[in-house]
């Protein structure tokens, strides 16, 4: 097992987002995370990454141990250094360039030499094929060119996990399927993910295995295949179902 | 306009330049600094919500803003000898300039640390940057160019409101016009060749201004 999560609580105001969430990832693993909005999907990513302070939980990863609730700043950089994050709207450095803001990273957090840093960068940035934009800002990218570039900024870091957190919800239709593909390509190489989406295609096709939440708990884990094809929930058959039924509306509208 | 104004006037305008140059602006340039130093680091202060601290930069906000600066100028120059300290004219004024239009942009510069998204500093976290390494080369550099209009009307209100220095004994260029005045008695003529000479500075500055926002614009909409 490279990650496991036990017990993960969350609450917001007295409101619970999280009721004790249970999660296995083998390396290698492409993990769908499905549910409704309000289902506490995202708010498991970034608690998984400190980006939230879960209420109580813990994390074992490569086998060490890490309190999700009282780790210490040494703790949260040593998980984050074998993660990256790709958030909804890419969350880009504004004020910097392609190349600077998949270097940043490595020159100031990693404390890379400049000239190696580059060319790193440059070899993450041709794998989502946007080595031809290193001096461009991110407000002169479309929102797939800034999530290709915010993804190649995770790769740098060369790390052991990648989430994603709905990475292609902000985008225009269109642009999706660019996102999706150097996504798909990923796990082709074997990458192990974790991917809070709406992308029905993404999770059935691409994602090994799915874990369907509500309601801050987790319904329904298990291989991708199974899950769409068998569920065994009342819950899951539901949620595919509408999922199914929206789809089919949007068709017939068109 | 009659032969003897017209040569006062020209008499004068080297005298009001020189002291412009050698006085108004440098005292400007000390105090802005100042007021820029402190600024970044009252905002700072509360954006990050240091305990304490955070209540001593309200305390002080609420102090200089609510005092007029002309008192603020009397009180440090003639009233602190008082309590035993005693300041020359010229550093009284740089320091209560200072801390006067520090108080008003710290606000400038705390709305733009705010108006850069957390999302900014939530990236740089995840790629394994520590909180002042993203401050200084994530944030500070976005809420700059988003503070930079405000501080440069700072800036060109603190060039005018130097003028002030002249009741604490500055001798800087509205001093000057006065003393030229006092013996010549051409308040319109004088004191329209100072306002003009100021009014010159702070088209200079204004100009300046559109120079730098044209520079900072370089990474485009601030907006992603």
């Amino acid at each position: 097992m490279m990650l496991e999560a036990r017990g993960v609580r969350k609450s917001f105001d007295g409101r619970e987002v999280l009721g004790g969430i249970d999660l296995q990832v083998e390396k290698g693993d492409v993990i769908a995370i499905l549910g409704p909005s309000g289902s506490g999907k995202t708010t498991l990513l970034r608690c998984l990454n400190f980006l939230e302070r879960a209420d109580a939980g813990e994390l074992v990863f490569d086998g060490e141990r890490f309190d999700l609730h009282a780790a210490t700043r040494r703790d949260i950089a040593r998980v984050r250094k074998k993660t990256a994050f790709v958030f909804q709207n890419y969350n880009l450095f504004l004020n910097k360039t392609v190349l600077q803001n998949v270097t940043l990273g490595l020159t100031l957090g990693a404390k890379m030499k400049k000239d190696a840093a580059r060319e790193i960068a440059v070899r993450s940035l041709e794998r989502v094929g946007m080595a031809g934009r290193l001096d461009s800002y991110p407000s002169q990218l479309s929102g797939g060119q800034q999530q290709r570039v915010a993804i190649a900024r995770g790769l740098a870091s060369n790390p052991e996990i990648i989430y994603f957190d709905e990475p292609t919800s902000a985008l225009d239709p269109e642009l999706i399927g660019e996102v999706l593909a150097v996504m798909r390509q990923l796990a082709d190489e074997g990458m192990t993910m974790l991917v809070v989406t709406h992308e029905m295609e993404f999770a059935r096709n691409v994602s090994s295995k799915v874990l369907f939440m509500e309601g801050g708990a987790v319904v329904e884990s298990g291989p991708s295949r199974a899950f769409f094809e068998n569920p065994q929930e009342e819950r899951s058959h539901a949620f595919i179902r509408s999922i199914l039924e929206a789809r089919g509306g949007e068709r017939s509208q068109e | 306009m009659n032969e003897r104004l017209w040569g006062i006037l020209v008499d004068a305008f080297p005298k009001l330049l020189g002291y412009g140059v050698r006085v108004t602006v440098p005292l400007t340039i000390l105090s802005f600094a100042l007021a820029l130093l402190i600024a970044v680091a009252v905002a700072l202060i509360q954006y990050a919500n240091v305990k304490v601290l955070r209540q001593v930069c309200r305390f002080y906000i609420w102090i200089i803003r609510g005092t007029p600066l002309l008192v603020q100028l009397w009180l440090v120059f003639y009233g602190l000898p008082s309590a035993g300290i005693l300041l020359d004219a010229f550093p009284a004024a740089v320091v209560v300039f200072g801390f006067n239009e520090g108080a008003y942009m710290a606000e400038s510069v705390r709305g733009a640390l705010e108006s850069v998204s957390r999302g900014q500093l939530e990236a740089g976290y995840c790629v394994g940057m520590s909180y002042m390494q993203i401050m200084v080369h994530v944030v500070l550099p976005q809420a700059f160019r988003t503070a930079f209009p405000a501080l440069s009307n700072s800036l060109i209100s603190m060039l005018k409101g130097t003028s002030l220095a002249s009741t604490i004994t500055v001798m800087e260029m509205f001093r000057q016009a006065t003393v030229i005045n006092g013996r010549v008695y051409e308040s319109l003529g004088l004191y329209t060749e100072v306002a003009l000479i100021y009014l010159a500075f702070c088209t200079i500055l204004t100009w300046l201004q559109r120079l730098g926002e044209k520079k900072l614009a370089s990474y485009g909409g601030v907006r992603a």
